[in-house]
């Protein structure tokens, strides 16, 4: 990993609008071929950050480097990245064909050679054919592939993503989602993918940085981020978490350190059994969230306090489950699926 | 009660209401507005009896051969002239005004600037027309000012060219033009500055990563998707030029333009049928005038 070029490069990279701190003093560093995702909610600075790799931003303080060259001021049509729109933002007077040429077009390519290329692209994004259409007249999910090869056209060293799958419905989304990852593979481009889903996140990413008021929070593999988020705000954002602390961290593991624990990792129908690294909680199921797949319980502790706990349906029907409500429960789960915050 | 099942059975039926609304507007569109293009366009077909005085109802292109006379023929020239000009002129300066507006000002400036465009449309035609000729007049505000620039040598040598001078600004060419320009270009701005906040921003931000730069952006993709909105306004710029009659009147020479052709031949010498020939003229130069603009692409935006 370490022997990778840096393809994108932030250096105390800060942007205010106003008074407001949308980006405020990034570092960050994304290596050539990666699949990269910015995740956040809205307004966490994923896509300002973005903006200001393709050039529509331009930093208030710090340095942006681009293998190596500091593209802070120059604008976008002389930096070597491409972006998909989040609105896709075909140009509606132009065909197919044209809107994919555009960038061949404006580099004066000859025109043999720009329909060779075009062909080539519409078979990439499975197309083919299309070029005569007008833009109105194609699905979201064809629009979405006319967008990604109108800008892998031009060969970028870092395509940007500005959450591209939003407009999808979700069969589609997941669809394309695999559909752009293994893209991503064969062309072997750096892509940047801003995201505030954390499932999206997840699927897709080589690395993730979770983003929050203009700062990272942590960055890391998908992997790291699940297991070991580093803040309580990772814990809560990237799937779902129960954050014990103070007087309760202090009951259940020896020491008043905040920690964090999945809801998937608590056994609720079967406790483990007992042992050196098994740790056990009573309480009462307050809630019952029937999820065909698996049910989601509230369980209210007997010290004070609430926990999630997700488990599968595997020996369970929706009639045992709701029967549950309001029953004694012994919680127990494995020492080592505490994460302690920030450790 | 009554009124309950009224909205009920209207529910019901969709249809119904849409006749309802669409009725009144369409029957006023065919008998009022269409209806009297058609009177006018049969009535130019007639010939007014010099002996008489009375006009034949009987199919004749003798109307029209009187149309393609010399002197006709230099007012229908002249207006078109005069139209092409003005909608050139008006598109010049409105584009930028437009761009400003839907693209780089604050909320506020727009506003305002809004306003600035508008509040000449409320008060009348006739007094900004006058208060033009006031101000174009010999003695007027802008002669004064011409002269404090001590520019009144190029502006006498302007006045002395024949075709657009006179004696004055205010009785020239130069003035009506000057007049017609001010007086349209609300209507310019207007079709433009919607043109133009249609095209989303992501749209000049694509074409500017895909490698154009600021020129190659306006050519290939701003200007394209507000050519609608240019042409919405030519229609009404060039079409208002064509048929008015009041800023010639008032600040032009001896020289006709259709809409005083117009109003003098259905007026005292009651010859309905050239007036109504005469306006044949600009719907037949607006018709060959979309065509070409369509034929251009102007249309391939909507």
């Amino acid at each position: 990993m370490s022997n990778e070029q840096t393809a994108v490069l932030f250096s105390k990279v800060c942007r205010y609008f106003g008074d407001v701190k949308a980006v405020d003093s990034v570092d960050m560093e994304i290596r050539e071929g990666e699949f990269f995702s910015l995740l956040g909610p809205s307004g966490s600075g994923k896509t300002t950050s973005l903006r200001l790799i393709a050039g529509f931003d331009r930093p208030s303080s710090g340095n942006i480097l681009l293998y190596g060259q500091d593209v802070s001021d120059l604008p976008p049509y002389e930096r070597s990245v491409n972006t998909v729109f989040q609105d896709y933002a075909l140009f509606p007077h132009m065909t197919i064909g044209e809107n994919i040429a555009y960038g061949l077009m404006i580099k004066k390519v000859a025109k043999a050679e720009r329909e060779n290329r075009v062909t080539e692209m519409l078979n990439l994004v499975q197309l083919t054919g299309m070029e005569k259409r007008k833009p109105s007249q194609l699905s979201g999910g064809q629009r979405q592939r006319v967008a990604l090869a109108r800008a892998l056209i031009n060969n970028p060293k870092v395509l940007l993503l500005d959450e591209p799958l939003g407009a999808l419905d979700l069969k589609l989304r997941q669809q394309m989602q695999v559909e752009l990852k293994s893209l991503q593979k064969r062309v072997g481009i750096t892509f940047i993918f801003v995201t505030h889903d954390q499932e999206e996140a997840l699927t897709m990413s080589d690395r993730i940085a979770v983003f929050n008021q203009g700062k990272i929070e942590q960055v890391g593999s998908p992997a790291e981020i699940y297991e070991h988020p580093a803040t309580e705000f990772v814990a809560g954002f990237v799937g779902t978490s129960n954050l014990i602390r103070g007087e309760r961290a202090k009951r259940i593991s020896g020491s008043d350190a905040t920690f964090s624990i999945r809801p998937e990792k608590i056994h609720l129908t079967t406790p483990l059994e007992e042992g050196p690294d098994v740790i056990y909680a009573d309480g009462s199921i307050r809630d019952v969230v029937y999820l065909g797949l698996y049910t989601r319980y509230l369980v209210e502790l007997d010290g004070g306090g609430d926990l999630v706990v997700v488990e599968q349906n595997l020996h369970t029907t929706s009639m045992d489950v709701t029967l549950l409500k309001g029953k004694r429960v012994h919680l127990s789960w494995k020492k080592h699926h505490m994460r302690p915050i920030g450790g | 009660m009554m009124l309950n099942r009224f909205s009920t059975y209207l529910y019901l039926r969709p249809k119904v209401v849409l006749a309802l609304l669409l009725g009144p507007p369409l029957l006023y569109m065919l008998v009022v507005y269409l209806g009297s293009l058609v009177a006018l366009l049969v009535n130019s077909f007639f010939e007014l009896d010099g002996y008489t005085g009375l006009i034949s109802r009987q199919f004749t292109l003798a109307t029209y051969a009187k149309l393609f006379q010399q002197a006709n023929l230099d007012i229908l020239t002249r207006t078109t002239f005069m139209a092409l000009m003005v909608t050139i002129t008006d598109a010049l300066i409105a584009f930028p005004l437009s761009y400003y507006m839907a693209k780089v000002a604050s909320k506020k400036t727009k506003t305002l600037l809004y306003l600035g465009v508008m509040l000449p449309l409320w008060s009348s035609y006739l007094v900004r027309v006058y208060a033009w000729k006031l101000i174009l007049a010999k003695e007027g505000v802008l002669s004064w000012f011409i002269n404090l620039l001590g520019l009144n040598g190029p502006l006498d040598w302007l006045l002395s060219q024949p075709g657009i001078g006179g004696s004055s600004l205010a009785l020239s060419p130069m003035g009506v033009y000057i007049v017609f320009c001010y007086i349209w270009l609300p209507y310019m701005i207007l079709p433009i500055q919607a043109a133009l906040e249609r095209v989303p921003k992501s749209f000049e931000e694509a074409s500017s990563d895909l490698g154009a730069k600021a020129g190659e952006t306006f050519r290939n993709i701003t200007f394209p998707l507000a050519m609608p909105g240019i042409i919405a306004g030519s229609i009404f710029t060039f079409s208002l030029t064509l048929g008015d009659f009041i800023v010639p009147l008032s600040l032009g020479n001896s020289k006709y333009f259709i809409g005083q052709a117009v109003y003098s031949h259905q007026g005292t010498s009651g010859n309905i049928p050239l007036a109504a020939a005469f306006t044949m003229g600009p719907v037949v130069i607006m018709i060959v005038y979309l065509l070409i603009a369509r034929k251009m692409g102007a249309f391939d935006a909507l």
